[in-house]
């Protein structure tokens, strides 16, 4: 932004009077901020200052509607010693797995098939297919999917045609399984923007890199380990960056097919701070237990930043 | 570059805080504890005819002859209230209604800050009322019921609008009204007992649960219910019901009413829950009831899927609608022969806020729902509940056949023997979403027994009354 301001102001720079100068850049520097100040404005009020209320409300105890009573660091101990509270962060970090490592990996496969054997109608066919998920809204795609789980459900008719009616179960009440078919369905909405991102970055690779390859004989996986992977560390990070805080901060697909049963088994920070905050009146606890979350998001995210930073560089 | 990604990343994680703040920040203003003052006191200043009305009847609220539009919240999905309304504007034409309609789980989330806010509803279906009454958002309706004559009325679900000045319910003021009482107990499929010899209702626990093997044996589901997390576990309802058949249900609405020192955890309940686990064991229940919602295992018993489902006299009309004739109620019988039945009754609960504009009309409204023949038998036959009122006051007539009759008999009774219950979902405002539901859909993944299903709820009980 800064060199932006010093390129575009060089002309002005060159005119002889120096208070014309400083007039000048101070006009620029106002028209600016004249821009920049409506979304700021609505950016302060809306993200920041709830932010800043958030962490405030998590050092007390309030209902939100009497008075605000101060406990220190007593909400962020309870998020510790409740299992149930703590537990959420841990189902949380599982659905990473789901949210991020397979839409990345299988979408840095496809994505890589796609630019090797089908860049033709096929492909394009196959990135629209792909990329459906991603416009249908969340909660539709959790009412359908909660169908599609169910005991009676498409996928256990399916199942059942193939001959592994044993298998059968109602997923999204499952203990074992409920969290998986959750986590499933994340690789569902999310698989089809990795890829797409992907896609697009391989298009920016030199055709160059993989035809000289070619010519020295390597085979598909290795132009995979060799050049699409290496060349691609800043669309991955990007890609695992959205997909991680995806996950992280999971509300309406959870809430939707699960409500976070059965027995919690699938309960996210997203649903508690929810169920805490409107069903309890437990504003201060909800609020720390959203500090908490940030802070796990920005710990997990920022390394990922910083490797794809380096690579970039 | 990454510097953008980074704080895009922070806004979309920002966004879930911001939603929950926004939500709650403008509360903080509107938080004046206001004085619950009854204003039965101030009747008589919306009717500008009554001056040469007789002193006697000025006293009572009314809706006066002005224009008068009441702002009210119902329940989606409930017809009851809504025909009452159009109702009563038939018979009182000055009165119009503003009326808005939420979910049931919404509302629970939504009630303080439409108590709290400026244009706080004059009629609101109330989730739960302890914490609200506490807060100063709702009207103490003890003026009201002075003047109507609703403390003369003998039915004992009243009590479960009454909060204490430290916040137990079942005495203290009224702080809410019942537009009908829900009877709950054992709905089942006739055609599907029939199959298990079943000829008359089980008189003792031990004849229900032969039925019940029975059913196992002949290879059907014995008892239908829900419990998937969203619609809340429906064991609840059996496992209330096992409590007050093994035990006595004083110490069940004790701990409900939020007495100090009550515990759910007691010998009596931990058998209850025992039993209800032995059931679980037993495959009574559908193998994927974690995961079935409450219109879908109404709808698969009505499909005869299930010779039993423990559910409430609100789903009358519907089990009329598509088991004409086939549908039979009895109350859970006692585990004792000859002991009295127990059942979860209570009130439809609607309340007022503190800062009503109409607060008299509003009163009047609910004095009328009780009283009014025509309301009554509205009451009944769309929301098939006893539709409470003086003791005089004659039974509305039920439709031949209706499943109606056989819950209005069994309401009787129940009143006789003074065994009605609210319900152990009630007992705080979250005690349902993390206490009971994850707790049972634990006992039936095999992750939890009755010992412990009992101690992890009185743990959060605790928890969320030390607030």
């Amino acid at each position: 932004m800064k060199s932006k301001l010093k390129s575009d102001n060089s002309p002005v720079a060159s005119v002889p009077s120096r208070r014309n100068s400083s007039n000048g850049i101070r006009r620029e520097v106002l028209i600016g901020w004249l821009f920049v100040i409506p979304a700021l404005a609505f950016y302060l009020f809306f993200v920041i200052f709830p932010l800043i209320m958030s962490i405030r409300y998590s050092f007390f105890n309030w209902n939100g509607i009497t008075k605000m009573t101060f406990v220190g660091l007593k909400n962020y101990i309870t998020v510790f010693k409740v299992p149930d509270l703590f537990g959420t962060i841990i189902n949380a970090f599982e659905l990473v797995v789901y949210f991020s490592v397979f839409p990345v990996g299988i979408g840095l496969l496809i994505a890589s098939i796609i630019h090797r054997v089908a860049s033709g109608k096929f492909g394009e066919a196959a990135r629209t297919i792909l990329f459906l998920p991603q416009i249908i809204p969340l909660v539709a795609a959790g009412i359908i999917w909660g169908w599609l789980l169910s005991s009676s459900g498409l996928v256990n008719e399916i199942l059942k045609t193939l001959g592994l009616g044993v298998i059968t179960r109602a997923w999204l009440g499952d203990f074992t399984w409920a969290l998986p078919s959750v986590g499933f369905i994340g690789v569902w909405v999310l698989l089809g923007f990795c890829t797409l991102l992907l896609l697009t970055g391989i298009n920016k690779i030199d055709p160059s890199l993989y035809e000289s390859a070619r010519i020295d004989g390597a085979t598909w996986w290795n132009e995979f380990t060799s050049i699409t992977i290496p060349l691609l560390k800043n669309e991955i990070g990007v890609c695992l960056t959205v997909t991680v805080t995806n996950a992280l901060a999971a509300f309406d697909i959870v809430y939707v097919t699960t409500a976070g049963g059965p027995g919690n088994s699938t309960s996210v920070p997203g649903v508690q701070i929810y169920i805490l905050a409107f069903t309890q009146q437990r504003i201060g606890l909800a609020s720390a237990l959203a500090v908490l979350l940030l802070i796990m998001v920005l710990i997990v995210v920022i390394p990922i930043q910083l490797l794809s930073k380096e690579s970039a560089q | 570059m990454s510097k953008n990604k980074l704080s895009l990343t922070l806004v979309s994680l920002l966004l879930l805080t911001s939603m929950l703040l926004s939500a709650c920040g403008g509360q903080a203003a509107t938080a004046t504890a206001a004085a619950t003052t009854a204003a039965a006191t101030a009747a008589p200043t919306e009717a500008t005819a009554a001056a040469t009305v007789a002193a006697t009847v000025a006293a009572t609220p009314s809706c006066g002859t002005d224009p008068v539009v009441l702002n009210a919240y119902f329940e989606t999905g409930f017809d009851l209230p809504f025909k009452l309304s159009e109702e009563f504007t038939k018979q009182f034409p000055n009165v119009t209604w503003d009326i808005k309609q939420d979910q049931f789980s919404n509302l629970i989330n939504e009630t303080p800050r439409l108590l709290a806010g400026d244009n706080a509803p004059d009629l609101i279906r109330l989730p739960t009322m302890v914490s609200f009454a506490k807060q100063g958002l709702l009207m103490n309706l003890d003026d009201y019921a002075k003047a109507f004559g609703w403390d003369k009325w003998s039915m004992a679900q009243i009590n479960q609008n009454r909060v204490s000045t430290d916040g137990i319910r079942g005495s203290g003021s009224l702080y809410a009204w019942g537009l009908n009482y829900s009877l709950t107990g054992v709905f089942y499929n006739k055609a599907e007992a029939a199959k298990i010899g079943m000829t008359d209702a089980p008189k003792t626990l031990a004849e229900f649960d032969d039925l019940l093997a029975k059913a196992k044996t002949a290879g059907l589901t014995p008892i239908m219910q829900w419990g998937s997390a969203k619609s809340g576990m429906g064991l609840a309802f059996p496992l209330q019901q096992l409590m007050a058949s093994v035990g006595d249900t004083t110490p069940i609405s004790e701990w409900i009413y939020n007495k100090a020192g009550a515990t759910i955890d007691t010998p009596s309940n931990l058998t209850a829950a025992q039993h209800l686990e032995q059931w679980v064991k037993a495959g009574y229940f559908p193998t994927d009831i974690n995961a079935i919602e409450y219109t879908d295992a109404n709808a698969r018993f009505e499909k005869g899927e299930g010779v039993f489902i423990f559910n409430g006299d609100w789903q009358n009309a519907d089990f009329d609608k598509n088991m004409a004739g086939n549908i039979g109620f009895f109350l859970m019988p006692p585990a004792t022969a000859g002991g009295n039945p127990a059942a979860m009754s209570s009130p439809l609960t609607y309340g007022i806020a503190a800062k009503a504009k109409h607060a008299d009309c509003a009163a009047f409204f609910l004095n009328w729902v009780a009283t009014n023949d025509k309301a009554r038998q509205i009451d009944v036959a769309v929301g098939g509940s006893n539709p409470g009122g003086p003791d005089d006051a004659t039974m509305p007539t039920v439709a031949a056949g209706s499943i109606t009759n056989d819950t209005l008999a069994a309401g009787l009774v129940i009143g006789k023997a003074g065994t009605a219950m609210d319900f152990i979902a009630n007992s705080t405002s979250a005690i349902f979403a993390q206490g009971w539901t994850p707790e049972l859909q634990k006992m039936v993944g095999g992750k939890e027994d009755a010992a412990g299903l009992l101690k992890a709820v009185q743990a959060e009980y605790e928890s969320e009354l030390a607030q």
